[in-house]
């Protein structure tokens, strides 16, 4: 058996629960990684860990994701340091507090600049270089939120729907690019930072290993929208699949 | 926003006590100290690891808990000069699964992986080489500590005021233990050749003991309904071989609570077709990976369900050499007439090295481990017969391994007691200490 060629990794959101366990992933199999958040300190703790645990090299980057000007010129820098860009996952993102984001406008902008329009200029900023590269994989983390709107989360499932539709574009767009891909990994519950303040007993919640996992295969083969874990298609088809008189009676 | 948002519930192995109320989850260096100042902290704390102490020592009803699992990054490895400094929520499974390739090891490992760093150093745990390694704390070479009165420090061996003597065993109670710098050791191979040797008298097992001193691994299963007969196992790393870490699979996960009958039965025919099979021929060594030697358990999830509902209690002593035959022959007499006890026990050899920790349990002698279903008072009343043999050899408890002991006897078998009252951290308690430091 021959090592696969190494990978040269840049995850944006990397302080993220599910980007760090997909890290060490890469990190076990030797990969080059720039790793970017935007807390120097704790990205440094990730870093000394990922390097510790094999990365060949792992470059840090402070940066606010959804303030970003120009996300080209960053892949290129980041492509000089670790000798090109193989894969790039696309984490960050922000839930928002649903009720407040009904009222308050500069917290809704907030969640929907992150999750969509942050999200879609760095999936875009990447899908130019894949195409000209004629390889490379882009993962962006979508959501279970964004299949249906539902009254407890429809702000950030809106922003999810909307980088579900461009990453569907792109992963069209790529098709006719040599090896370039773009997934979509739309997870289900994970227990982590972000869902922190809820009940998490019950048979549905994910690890972050687990999500790691399924996105990690994803990077090397597959289709173009990845639920994770699986069963959430099934779910989701389900949930879809109500009747608005049915749904709207629910608490979801 | 607090870091105590969130209740959940949190439990020990045994599965007699629980807990239920807030947790933090603290990911980062920096969210150590934000855990004291948070405004919704309760008034008392405690860390948690994966909670595989069986007791109460481990729990902290009527405060929070902060689980330290979300730190779990290497801080550094230094292959050459053999130093790991890890963040405590890290687990011996993921630092030998990143030690192992590099013909790296650590020292002392507990009878399963599924322990933290953290939890390995608040109570000093020991292995099956304690005579000629000692007790984990021994290897640890520095600790960073996080206390709500004095914010984030480090403890090394050579601290002046004992605060590094009272956290290596001091069961969480002198801070949050953020990172573990610990000295490893160096294999050649991630197998060991092991061997079992059957014995049916308590002599034949102090001279196996002594026979295989050299051995890296001692230890022994004795058949408690039968006192004296048992299969004495020992090991050592094998010189040349592959550094392969445990595999990854998935192990066998008990999907319910099963009636605990089932277990104490079924271990029990086990342990005598291999003993019998050991007594017709001698088999001699064999090869075996560590993770079958050291953590035999592991490969069944959950095996603590295998009690039921009512959960389990693991009594574990040790008892000084002098005198020490007679008070583990006492005891199994006192088990095996109760009827209702435990079918084997562990036995392990501790030697004369000296312990890191003020509270450490280790001490030169004999240990003794051994599970009883959880039968309420009947139970409670058969383990205070045994504390009593203990008490009188001169020996005492595993607080790990503990739920129940009563406050006079705690405080007569760890006189040093208040030395680690007064460097606890005012703002941590556990359900453990508030019982056993009782007037
Ligand atoms: C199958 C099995 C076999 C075992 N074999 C052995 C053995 O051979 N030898 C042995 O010595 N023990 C053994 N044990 C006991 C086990 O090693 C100890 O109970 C160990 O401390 C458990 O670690 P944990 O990470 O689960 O911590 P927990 O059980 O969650 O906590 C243990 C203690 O550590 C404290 N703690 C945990 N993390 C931190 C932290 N970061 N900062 C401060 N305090 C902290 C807690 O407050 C608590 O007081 C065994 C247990 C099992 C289930
Ligand atoms: N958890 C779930 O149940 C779930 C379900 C479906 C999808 N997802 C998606 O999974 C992804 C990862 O989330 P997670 O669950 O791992 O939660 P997480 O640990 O809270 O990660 C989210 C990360 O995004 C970062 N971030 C937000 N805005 C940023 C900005 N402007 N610049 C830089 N970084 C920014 C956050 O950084 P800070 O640490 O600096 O705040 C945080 O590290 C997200 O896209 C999320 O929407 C999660």
């Amino acid at each position: 058996m021959t090592a696969p060629p190494a990978r040269r990794v840049v995850i944006l959101g990397a302080q993220s629960a599910i980007a760090e366990a997909c890290a060490r992933r890469f990190a076990a199999e030797s990969a080059s990684l720039v790793i970017v958040g935007r807390d120097l300190g704790r990205l440094n703790e990730i870093a000394n860990d990922l390097a510790a645990r094999g990365a060949a090299q792992v470059h840090a980057a402070a940066l606010d994701l959804a303030a970003e000007q120009r996300p080209a010129e960053r892949f290129l820098e980041w492509g000089h340091r670790i000798g090109g860009v193989t894969h790039v996952l696309i984490a960050f993102g922000t839930l928002g507090d649903q009720t407040r984001m009904e009222s308050d406008v500069d917290a809704a902008r907030l969640a929907l600049e992150t999750n969509f329009t942050a999200a879609a200029l760095w999936a875009l900023a990447a899908a130019d270089l894949f195409e000209r590269q004629r390889s490379g994989v882009l993962v962006a983390i979508g959501s279970v939120a964004g299949d249906r709107g539902r009254r407890s989360n429809y702000v950030y499932g809106a922003a999810k729907a909307g980088l579900g539709v461009l990453m569907q574009g792109i992963a069209h767009r790529l098709h006719h690019a040599g090896d370039a891909r773009a997934v979509l990994i739309k997870p289900g519950l994970v227990e982590t930072p972000m869902t922190g303040h809820m009940d998490v007993s019950g048979r549905l919640w994910a690890r972050p290993e687990e999500i790691a996992a399924i996105i990690h295969r994803a990077g090397a083969k597959g289709g173009p929208v990845v639920y994770a874990p699986a069963r959430w298609r099934w779910i989701m088809l389900a949930i879809r699949a109500l009747p608005a008189f049915v749904m709207h009676h629910t608490r979801l | 926003m607090t870091a105590f948002a969130r209740t959940e519930r949190l439990g020990s192995w045994g599965r007699t006590a629980s807990f239920e109320g807030a947790v933090a989850r603290p990911r980062f260096a920096g969210d150590l100290p934000a855990v004291f100042s948070d405004p919704e902290r309760p008034t008392t704390i405690l860390a948690h690891g994966l909670g595989r102490s069986y007791g109460d020592s481990c729990l902290n009803p009527g405060g929070g808990m902060v689980s330290m699992r979300g730190l779990d990054r290497i801080l550094q490895l230094d292959p050459a000069a053999r130093v790991l400094r890890a963040q405590a929520g890290m687990t011996i499974e993921e630092a030998l699964s990143i030690l192992t390739p590099k013909g790296l090891f650590l020292p002392v490992l507990p009878g399963t992986r599924y322990v933290t760093l953290g939890g390995a150093v608040a109570n000093d745990v020991h292995g099956k080489n304690h005579t000629t390694h000692g007790s984990f704390g021994r290897w640890v070479r520095r600790i960073g500590l996080v206390r709500s009165d004095r914010g984030a420090m480090q403890v090394s061996p050579d601290d002046p005021d004992g605060l590094f003597a009272a956290t290596v065993g001091g069961m969480g109670l002198t801070g949050l233990i953020a990172w573990v710098e610990i000295a490893l050791t160096q294999v050649q191979s991630t197998d060991l050749i092991v061997e079992d040797v059957a014995f049916d008298t308590f002599d034949e097992y102090y001279e196996l003991m002594v026979n295989h001193g050299d051995s890296d691994y001692r230890v022994a299963w004795i058949d408690c309904t039968r006192p004296g007969y048992g299969i004495f196992t020992h090991a050592r790393h094998a010189p040349i071989g592959e550094t392969q870490p445990h595999p990854r699979t998935k192990a066998f996960a008990v999907p319910f609570d099963m009636p605990g009958f089932l277990l104490n039965g079924a271990t029990l025919a086990l342990f005598n077709r291999a003993y019998r099979g050991l007594k017709r021929r001698r088999h001699g060594p064999r090869r075996a990976h560590y993770s079958t030697f050291h953590f035999p358990l592991d490969g069944v999830r959950d095996w603590n369900r295998l009690y039921g509902e009512r959960g389990f209690r693991q009594y574990q002593c040790v008892i000084p050499d002098a005198g020490g035959r007679e008070a583990i022959w006492e005891m199994l007499r006192v088990i095996s007439k109760a009827g209702d006890g435990s079918f084997l026990a562990v036995v392990k050899q501790f030697g004369r090295l000296p312990q890191p920790g003020l509270m450490s349990f280790p001490r030169e002698g004999v240990t003794l481990a051994l599970d009883f279903r959880n039968r309420g008072q009947r139970t409670l009343d058969l383990l205070h017969t045994l504390d009593e043999i203990v008490l009188s050899a001169g020996g005492r408890l595993y607080p790990a391994k503990d739920g129940r002991v009563s406050a006079n006897h705690f405080q007569y078998m760890y006189p040093n007691w208040r030395e680690l009252e007064a460097r606890r951290d005012p703002a941590i308690q556990s359900s453990f200490w508030k019982r056993v430091t009782r007037a």
